[in-house]
């Protein structure tokens, strides 16, 4: 469940050289603006693109290597690729689209294998339907299906959901969500929207022309401050994947583990034990040098503080290490000044439940899905 | 109504017809590979194929039909060859009307069947790659049933303009009765022979029934293939 790329490219003028390793199952994002050279990246992966010299290695198998010759053509590396305009085939049905790769893989999926990945995207009564006669969510479904249906040791999503409108694309999201939990292989998205890596990664490879700037995981990558250009991000905020504890019906609240501490946010839609990623705006959190008496906000999380940064006009941003966890803090450099912040200090982070941004990580539906292990 | 035609007239309407269908049918082949090389194809020499496929467009049918009967006659070298080789004989006979209409009607097959193709999405070839499709398998299953709209409109055009070939039927393999005498060449010999008006007017006819026939034809399969064809 490994994938390994070290590749140099040229094309009109612009360099590319790349290097990054995933080396567990689940998404990885390639992030960056429009232009910084990531869909021809995994154009490259997919073997689409021939790269000018490099090594690329999945699952311990090289499929390029410039050193020994070795170019296996795109047909035969067994790399799912959904396309961002999903490109289905128009004059066959939406049945005979999902069978396209499967009846030409070398490990034909099951007719139950095949069931669950239909069930799983929520497609089954498209089946006798033309392209033409689709939504774009429901075209990106049906793409993701067939690329699924091959079996595939790697899948490529080349922005899936950038064609998309809003409400399409929270079409789209839980069907993504649910696969990533599910599926047994490294899943590679490209993507320039902040929103969907954040709720989607769970790595971050930060992409800037041509080069991989900075690469790990998405709590850790998303909260670095000197990053924050680069990812695009108006203003800091912090990622937190957190365990679903129990839910307090009456007050509508859900308390939530993570490796920091423990939260109360607005309930959420997930039975305990599920996991979930949280947001937190850098400007929602308070610092305190001792607990508060008699304050609204009910979140106080205990840190250290490992970094501040000069943020726009009078703020600034401090970076805590709060157990396990990153959190940002975004105040003024007059409060900064007046608690006499510096790193290694001890504080409290102030957070109400009301601004944390709860998305929803999906529990794992269909926990073992054949379909996609390898 | 066919007893209004004489046997002659309904030979020559027969005659048309063979003649057309061969001459499609043979064309139809290599006109598909020939357009998809100039569609999809990057290679030297890519512009004179180009011009070469579009010179019976622009070359006098007679000239046509002199070029083939030069190549193609019993004792021209290529011609002899076939016949001693193969038993093939081209010169003054039906094979021969159907090689020069293949030949004069080949461009029509090739521009339309190019442009069906140079509008489908090369993306959809590069989906089908990734999906483990090698480049025939690619190009039977993705390239030619998009393309069939356009294949069917260049074998219409090509089948119509067939039946309608003269110049260079007349100059390679002459004006044989039940052999080389196609719709056009018959309507020809009619004006030629005195008294033969009412026949030619019978043949006008003839052909202007069939043309209407086939553009109708035309239409009918079109639609139903680019139902078939999603779009």
């Amino acid at each position: 469940m490994t994938l390994t790329v070290r590749i140099e490219h040229r094309f009109r003028g612009f360099r590319l050289a790349m290097e990054f390793a995933i080396e567990r199952p689940g998404l990885t994002a390639l992030f960056g603006p429009s232009g910084s050279g990531k869909s021809t990246c995994i154009n490259l992966i997919s073997g689409l693109l021939k790269p000018e010299s490099g090594y690329i290695e999945i699952n311990g198998k090289a499929v390029f290597d410039s050193a020994s010759g070795l170019n296996l053509p795109a047909r035969q590396r067994r790399i799912g690729y959904v396309f961002q305009d999903a490109r289905l085939f128009p004059h066959l049905s939406v049945k005979r689209n999902l069978d396209f790769g499967a009846r030409r893989s070398p490990e034909p999926p099951s007719p139950a294998e095949r069931g669950h990945v239909v069930e799983m995207l929520g497609i089954g009564h498209l089946l006798e339907r033309r392209p033409a006669g689709l939504s774009g969510g429901e075209r990106q479904r049906v793409a993701l299906g067939r690329a699924l249906l091959m079996k595939p040791s790697l899948l490529l999503l080349d922005e899936p959901l950038a064609a998309l409108d809003q409400a399409r694309k929270s079409e789209i999201l839980p069907h993504l969500e649910r696969l990533r939990d599910a599926a047994r292989i490294p899943i590679v998205l490209v993507s320039h929207a902040l929103d969907d890596v954040a709720r989607l990664a769970d790595d971050i490879v930060v992409v800037n022309e041509g080069r991989c700037v900075a690469a790990g995981p998405v709590e850790e990558i998303l909260s670095r401050l000197d990053l924050l250009a680069l990812t695009g991000q108006s203003e800091p905020m912090s990622v937190i994947t957190a365990e679903v504890l129990h839910h307090d019906v009456e007050g509508g609240l859900s308390e939530l583990g993570f490796n920091g501490g423990r939260l109360w946010v607005a309930r959420v839609e997930a039975e305990p034990g599920a996991q979930v990623r949280l947001r937190i705006a850098a400007r929602d959190v308070m610092l305190a040098l001792e607990p508060p008496a008699a304050i609204s906000a009910i979140n106080l999380i205990r840190g250290r503080v490992a970094g501040i940064a000069s943020g726009p006009g009078p703020f600034c941003d401090i970076r805590l290490v709060c157990g396990g966890a990153i959190l940002l803090a975004r105040i003024t450099r007059r409060s900064a000044e007046r608690l006499g912040l510096a790193e290694g200090r001890e504080v409290i982070a102030v957070i109400k439940a009301v601004s944390v941004n709860r998305r929803a990580r999906a529990a794992p539906v269909l926990p073992s899905l054949p379909g996609l292990t390898r | 109504m066919w007893s209004a035609f004489t046997p002659a007239e309904i030979e020559a309407l027969m005659l048309s017809l063979q003649v057309a269908v061969v001459a499609v049918g043979a064309a139809l082949p290599p006109a598909v590979a020939v357009a998809f090389l100039l569609a999809r194809g990057r290679f030297p020499g890519r512009a004179l194929v180009d011009s070469l496929v579009h010179l019976p467009l622009v070359l006098p049918p007679v000239v046509m039909g002199y070029l083939l009967l030069i190549s193609f006659g019993t004792r021209a070298p290529l011609g002899a060859w076939l016949l001693e080789n193969f038993g093939i004989r081209f010169a003054f006979s039906w094979a021969g009307a159907a090689l020069a209409a293949a030949i004069i009607t080949f461009p029509f097959q090739v521009r339309s069947i190019r442009l069906s193709i140079e509008a489908i999405d090369p993306g959809l070839s590069q989906a089908a790659e990734t999906l483990g499709a090698g480049p025939l398998d690619r190009f039977v299953n993705i390239t030619l049933p998009l393309a069939l709209p356009g294949i069917l409109a260049g074998a219409i055009t090509a089948f119509a303009a067939s039946l309608g070939e003269f110049g260079a039927i007349i100059t390679f393999v002459s004006n044989i009765p039940g052999e080389t005498r196609t719709l056009p060449l018959a309507i020809y010999t009619a004006i030629q022979t005195p008294g033969g008006e009412t026949a030619a007017a019978r043949l006008a006819a003839l052909s202007i029934a069939l043309a209407v026939t086939g553009l109708v034809l035309a239409e009918v399969a079109a639609q139903r293939v680019r139902r078939l064809s999603g779009r």
